[in-house]
């Protein structure tokens, strides 16, 4: 009898977590497979794939200068972003978490607003407010300010923009959780031992707050460096990141093999910054930001 | 196929040994039964041959609008068939979405001629049209037609529908009509221009311009070197790359830029906007030619009545007077109106001598290598 208990305790959290066990295979894993076998397939002249052991898209993803240099471009454009978004996120959730319940609640209400207007479109309104007929420059033209409006749009700081107008939720909400979860009480002892407000926010509030921080860090970073729609619409000539060198292997010159190396590649250093994050904060400070202890 | 040939081959078949005497007498009376009364084995019997949808795929914006207006509902009113109109920003973008789709999944779609035509019938997704069911395609001017043959041994999978090209815009504001005439296709290659000259991101078009801006024949260019040259120059004065009609609209619209080459019906819809477009045709300019290809794996009866539906003269004109493309009917046997006549490329002839087209073969050889090299130029390198 005790054993029959045993084990229907035992059955009972795989049968519970059967559904989402096969979502992720059927959705992930055999997707995932598909591209790794893909990556060692070759391109025809036609366009269709050769099927077969070749080495020769991964010797060239990894040894080519190109794919390089643009993937420490997306790197760099990608930490640029996460900064910015813990300098412009972390006051936002501060504000949010110190703010009466009411306020709360429109506060975050407001702040996950966005999420409901599709990506796209909010990259795209960047063009109406920074174009040389956007909103910005009208502004300061008509003003008198400027002689000729300024050229603000399809650069890097614009990809960056977008990005940070992307991301910055997720920062905010992760800094949010964290600073809730935090005593407000321990903030009054230190400044009851003779901490200034800044002190007690240095030496209590942002140490605890820093998991939080990590966590929304490190969903900036990822997500950024995966994004190929901001460098599409508000980048320049020269400002491709590297998914756009796997849209373009898939879709432009229908190099599905070599698109999978190259997805395959950005797969594994994202993967690598997960694992580091992982080793020093642990994913659970992610968890707890969509609400899960 | 007419109700009588359809019995005729049922029959064949049944005298081959090919379906058996149940089965045989099953789908007679099945088709005897949909004939004759409302039943719900009507449906059974015509669904091989008439489908409830075809998807048709398009370039969206005024092309899709004038498609969906003048083709699509007349169409569904007369047929009782669905068309499903979806877009796609890019030919490449398609063929990948084609490529990886179910047989049957993508039906029709509104190409760039005749290299994607070549690609298609390379990757084994072309079909053989019956042109009987499509008696309008004797308006079609014969030129279009017969480059299409050439690629699929005599056969048809599409039928043309338009032509065009992707001559130079500028706007008149900045620049004028003797500046762009004297600096041809320099034009985008300008310093004077720096930061208001645009681009379409598509390997194809940058080279062929890279080929004018060199002096060069662009189905058969002698130096790359000059031509990758040409596009990094290009590049380096460029604000973007454009990569698709709505944005290169938008870009010129809002004086983003003033010249970039630009395709010819949308800077004629600029132009029916107010906006002050001049367009140039250089010597040796893109010209090309679209066609509604049919997949592979379609439903071939209802796509080649749509596809002659969209050739009658009254949609296919009411179509390229919405898109702005001249059609590919043969002036010298329909009478194309009043606006067609003044589209940018149009040809009164309906020879089309005085545009040059890409030759296939030269393109599709060099595709993989060149697509690549542009990509890499495209990012600074």
């Amino acid at each position: 009898m005790a054993s029959t208990v045993e084990a229907r305790e035992t059955r009972q959290p795989w049968i519970l977590l059967s559904p989402a066990l096969t979502a992720i295979v059927l959705l992930l894993i055999i997707p995932l497979a598909f591209i790794v076998v893909y990556s060692f397939w070759l391109r025809t002249a036609a366009g269709s794939e050769q099927v077969g052991f070749y080495l020769d898209n991964w010797k060239e993803a990894l040894t080519d200068s190109f794919y390089r240099d643009i993937l420490l471009s997306t790197l760099r454009i990608a930490l640029i972003t996460t900064i910015a978004c813990a300098l412009l996120g972390y006051p936002c959730a501060y504000f949010i978490a110190r703010s009466k319940s009411g306020n709360k609640t429109l506060l975050l209400l407001m702040l996950i607003l966005p999420f409901w207007i599709s990506y796209i479109i909010r990259t795209m309104s960047w063009i109406n407010i920074l174009g040389v007929s956007g909103a910005l420059n009208t502004l300061l033209v008509n003003s008198g300010l400027l002689a000729e409006p300024l050229q603000l749009l399809y650069n890097e700081p614009s990809v960056i923009l977008g990005l940070v107008h992307f991301l910055l939720p997720f920062m905010v909400l992760n800094v949010y959780v964290s600073l809730e979860g935090i005593d407000e009480s321990l903030e009054s002892a230190a400044r009851s031992l003779g901490c200034t407000s800044w002190q007690s926010f240095l030496e209590v509030t942002l140490p605890l707050s820093l998991p939080g921080l990590a966590a929304g860090g490190l969903l900036c970073f990822v997500l950024a460096a995966g994004t190929y729609i901001t460098p599409l619409v508000l980048g320049g000539a020269r400002d491709a990141m590297f998914a756009n060198l796997v849209y373009e292997a898939i879709i432009v010159q229908l190099n599905w093999p070599l698109g999978s190396a190259l997805s395959l590649m950005l797969l594994f250093v994202l993967g690598l910054v997960v694992t580091v994050y992982n080793r020093f904060v642990g994913m659970g400070q992610i968890a707890k930001s969509f609400g899960q202890e | 196929m007419d109700n009588s040939k359809r019995y005729e081959r049922l029959l064949e078949r049944y005298k081959n040994g090919d379906l058996d005497r149940r089965t045989f007498l099953g789908l007679i009376g099945a088709a005897g039964v949909a004939y004759g009364v409302v039943s719900p084995f009507s449906r059974y019997a015509v669904a091989a041959s008439k489908p409830d949808e075809v998807r048709f795929d398009g370039w969206g914006g005024v092309v899709s609008e004038a498609f969906r207006e003048h083709a699509f509902t007349p169409y569904e009113e007369k047929t009782g068939i669905k068309v499903v109109d979806g877009t796609f920003g890019g030919g490449d973008e398609y063929l990948a979405r084609v490529k990886a789709s179910a047989p049957g999944e993508y039906n029709l779609a509104h190409l760039s001629g005749v290299f994607d035509y070549a690609r298609y019938h390379g990757l084994g997704l072309t079909t053989v049209l019956n042109e009987d069911n499509i008696p309008n395609l004797q308006y079609v001017i014969p030129k279009l037609i017969e480059v299409f043959r050439g690629v699929t041994d005599g056969k048809l999978s599409c039928v043309p529908y338009d032509y065009g090209t992707t001559g130079i815009a500028y706007n008149r504001k900045h620049i004028s009509d003797d500046e762009a005439k004297e600096k041809g296709a320099r034009l985008l290659i300008d310093e004077k221009y720096k930061g208001k000259i645009g681009g379409w991101g598509d390997w194809r078009t940058r080279i062929w311009y890279g080929a004018l801006q060199t002096d060069q024949d662009p189905n058969n260019a002698t130096d790359m070197e000059a031509i990758w040259n040409a596009i990094r120059t290009h590049r380096d004065l460029s604000l973007k790359y454009w990569g698709s009609g709505a944005e290169l609209m938008s870009l010129l619209a809002e004086e983003e830029i003033y010249t970039t080459e630009g395709w010819s019906g949308r800077i004629y819809a600029l132009r029916e906007q107010g906006h002050d477009m001049g367009y140039l045709d250089p010597p040796n300019g893109y010209g090309w030619q679209e066609c509604i290809f049919v997949i592979k794996g379609s439903p071939l009866e209802a796509c080649e009545e749509l596809l002659n539906f969209m050739l009658e003269p009254a949609t296919a004109i009411a179509v390229a007077e919405g898109q702005n493309y001249p059609p590919a009917l043969d002036p010298n046997k329909v009478d194309l109106g009043e606006k067609i006549p003044k589209l940018p490329a149009f040809d009164p002839s309906g020879t089309l001598d005085g545009l040059t087209f890409a030759n296939s073969a030269y393109w599709n050889g060099n595709e993989q290598a060149w697509s690549k090299e542009f990509g890499r130029i495209q990012k600074g390198y």
